[in-house]
């Protein structure tokens, strides 16, 4: 059965309004893959690979590969339509109901402990990313030196990853083809 | 008003083709653009934004979405959105178009590993600024690293987490402790 846009945007709206924390990649797989079977568990990995290397998020990121691989460019549209929309639509609305009750002082302690503990999350998140580098000089200096250039000296983030990006991914090309020939 | 809005497309179509490794990367310098340099909310209405889009479902990009949206409106949120997602969303269409090849070629591996490093380092510069931006005293903080346990050793739900701690100030605040 062949989908259409129209299926793949109902899709990935469920998908956008439900997806909470991590785990998408997982939830996506088995959506597509294990139960409507639309793609192969090799395609779905391929896209997985391409939409965690290239920059952008990595939910809408898949929602357009996903989209373009089962329909074409309307399915990519559609997917990307699906994943952003609603939520953006949501996210606005409760950003106004906030402004609303912005009159009551507890409102603001409340918002101030929820940003506190999604900090929290965030911090688990930077510490499993930390934890992720190669155990060795080099990535952990750039990783460090990232840092410092964006927290402590406050540089542009983009000019910071514009240099030291390709730098680093040159590096690691060198590094794998070197591997590769010694194996 | 249409300045505005360019402006605010200006600031973040670089900031989207830097977006590696995740919505969150970015923060550091969403924040420095927005509470910085443009002025366009304070310290304090930036986290709360931070704080509504990490309530929500959807991408993390999202704080793009709201902060278009108190800059300028629809048209900002529309503009602020657009400049935050097209310009990943063409460049991965092109890729997605040409590059029909199998994972684990060279140049797929080494951008993984090479953004590695770069993508962490921007993770703990977003956590470092908004630690930096938060309000609330020791209280926020001693929130903040026990969500950090509960995310790493339980399984508790996100949304779940974030409703908790807006409670848990509360709490703190009425029993005097912060």
């Amino acid at each position: 059965m062949q989908p259409t846009a129209w299926d793949l945007f109902r899709i990935f709206s469920r998908i956008g309004l439900t997806s909470f924390g991590g785990g998408l990649s997982g939830w996506l797989m088995r959506e597509f893959v294990q139960d409507r079977r639309w793609m192969s568990e090799e395609e779905f990995l391929n896209g997985l690979a391409i939409s965690q290397a290239l920059p952008g998020v990595n939910v809408t990121n898949m929602s357009i590969w996903i989209g373009f691989h089962l329909v074409g460019p309307r399915g990519a549209a559609a997917g990307l339509a699906g994943i952003f929309l609603p939520p953006a639509v949501l996210v606005v609305l409760i950003s106004v109901a906030f402004a609303l009750l912005s009159g009551y002082p507890l409102v603001h302690v409340w918002l101030a402990g929820a940003a506190a503990a999604a900090i929290g999350l965030s911090l688990s998140m930077a510490i499993t990313a930390v934890r992720r580098v190669r155990r060795r000089v080099l990535p952990w200096t750039l990783m460090v030196l990232v840092f410092v250039m964006v927290a402590f000296l406050r540089l542009s983030l983009v000019w910071v990853v514009a240099v030291v990006a390709p730098i680093s991914v040159a590096l690691e090309y060198l590094r794998l083809r070197r591997e590769g020939r010694s194996a | 008003m249409s300045a505005l809005l360019w402006e605010l497309f200006t600031t973040f179509v670089p900031i989207s083709l830097v977006t590696v490794g995740g919505g969150q990367t970015t923060l550091a310098e969403i924040q420095r653009q927005v509470v910085d340099l443009h002025h366009w909310m304070t310290q304090a209405q930036f986290l709360n934004a931070f704080a509504i889009t990490r309530m929500a479902p959807g991408p993390g990009s999202l704080l793009v979405t709201l902060i278009g949206w108190q800059v300028a409106g629809f048209w900002g949120a529309a503009v602020a959105s657009l400049a935050m997602f097209a310009p990943t969303a063409i460049l991965l269409f092109l890729i997605a178009y040409l590059w029909r090849r199998q994972r684990g070629a060279n140049w797929q591996l080494a951008l993984e590993g090479g953004l590695r490093p770069v993508a962490a380092g921007m993770m703990a510069a977003a956590v470092y600024v908004l630690i930096r931006a938060l309000e609330g005293g020791w209280a926020a903080q001693a929130i903040t690293l026990a969500s950090t346990g509960a995310v790493m050793f339980t399984r508790v739900n996100a949304l779940l987490l974030v409703v908790a701690g807006g409670a848990a100030l509360i709490l703190c605040q009425t029993l005097g402790l912060a």
